[in-house]
């Protein structure tokens, strides 16, 4: 945030991933991250070796059918981005990093989306929600974003 | 038919999918066939309600879908019918993918819609599409061979997502403002 301008040093991103095809394609996109003070929020402790030496934050998985684990969720969600201070957040889904970034953002930081590559029809739920609130909702298809009000610029195959 | 499902250790691990609608066992035989010659593969498969035998793969007619996952995940080659959950499964692990689309004038499907999925999907770097059996198992071998030389591998990957990778890297290194959300990557005349 400001004092990261201040300083000058490498941004600090959370990069934030459910688990199974979220994380996958998180995983992809790590050459995004090199140079950066990276930190990584996932469901599965085992990422915490694939990451390493980067950190690795937990938090438990929920989506909309589970009310009660998606409270436990958020409110894990707030004590990672409160002890990150992220500059960036990026995340590949789904409802983890939807609340990453409605989080990070009241802080001040700089928010993406990319939505999985598996909705080739339309856009997820969560990243329509991030639609109003993150800085871009990326697309990994064309039409999609076309349709939807996100942006396409490639994908991750 | 083989109730526990389980890739041999050290072996090459392939995942074969018919879909839960018709057996497909034009794609079957070639597999089989394949596998015959391969010694290294390990071909687990869901066929559905399928009545031949395959000599060379370990066949399930039908899978549940936690099983299913777990098959996925470990696999190390996936074959299969053009069914756009399937592709879009795989697509969502980057699992390499060979699909065979299925045909109306061979009774495999009601049209050939198959064909026109596999058409749109085949641009993804994971996805290879194969007509018929000769074509399946060259497919096959050069993924096989391909999978086999890690740098090989992760260089196909790296490229194909170059593109997002850019537009990622952009994005996390502008610190002076944020960039202003920009509708679409399309132009407008290209909106369905």
């Amino acid at each position: 945030m400001l004092s990261a301008k201040i300083r000058n040093r490498s941004p600090r991103v959370l990069a934030v991933a459910s688990g199974g095809g979220h994380w996958a394609q998180l995983m992809r996109l790590r050459a995004a991250f090199e140079g950066a003070d990276v930190h990584f929020a996932t469901v599965d402790p085992s990422a915490a070796e694939v990451v390493a030496p980067a950190p690795l934050h937990l938090y438990p998985d929920a989506n909309a059918r589970t009310p009660l684990r998606l409270l436990l969720s958020a409110a894990t969600m707030l004590g990672i981005v409160l002890r990150v201070r992220p500059d960036v957040v990026v995340s590949t889904g789904a409802a983890g990093g939807y609340m990453a970034i409605r989080i990070a953002r009241l802080l001040g930081a700089r928010t993406i989306f990319i939505d999985s590559i598996a909705n080739a029809r339309q856009l997820s739920v969560s990243a329509r929600l991030s639609l109003g609130v993150a800085d871009r909702v990326l697309s990994q298809w064309p039409d999609v974003a076309a349709a939807q009000g996100a942006e396409f610029r490639g994908s991750v195959l | 038919m083989t109730e526990v499902i389980r890739y041999p250790s050290g072996s090459l691990r392939v995942f074969a999918i018919a879909g839960t609608q018709l057996p497909f066992p034009r794609l079957m035989m070639a597999l089989n066939d394949w596998a015959a010659r391969r010694c290294d593969a390990a071909v687990l498969a869901q066929t559905g309600r399928d009545h031949a035998r395959y000599s060379h793969l370990s066949a399930v007619d039908f899978i549940d879908q936690r099983r299913f996952d777990a098959c996925l995940a470990e696999a190390d080659l996936v074959v299969a019918h053009a069914g756009m959950g399937t592709i879009l499964s795989c697509a969502e692990l980057g699992k390499p993918l060979v699909v065979m689309p299925r045909l109306a004038s061979q009774a495999e499907h009601r049209n050939d819609h198959q064909a026109d999925t596999a058409r749109r999907m085949a641009h993804l770097s994971n996805v290879t599409v194969a007509g018929d059996a000769p074509a399946l198992a060259a497919a096959l071998d050069r993924l096989a061979e391909t999978r086999a030389i890690p740098a090989l591998r992760d260089r196909g990957n790296e490229t194909a997502a170059q593109e997002l990778i850019l537009a990622l890297r952009g994005f996390i290194w502008d610190r002076e403002a944020p960039a202003l959300p920009v509708r679409t990557g399309w132009p407008r005349g290209a909106r369905a």
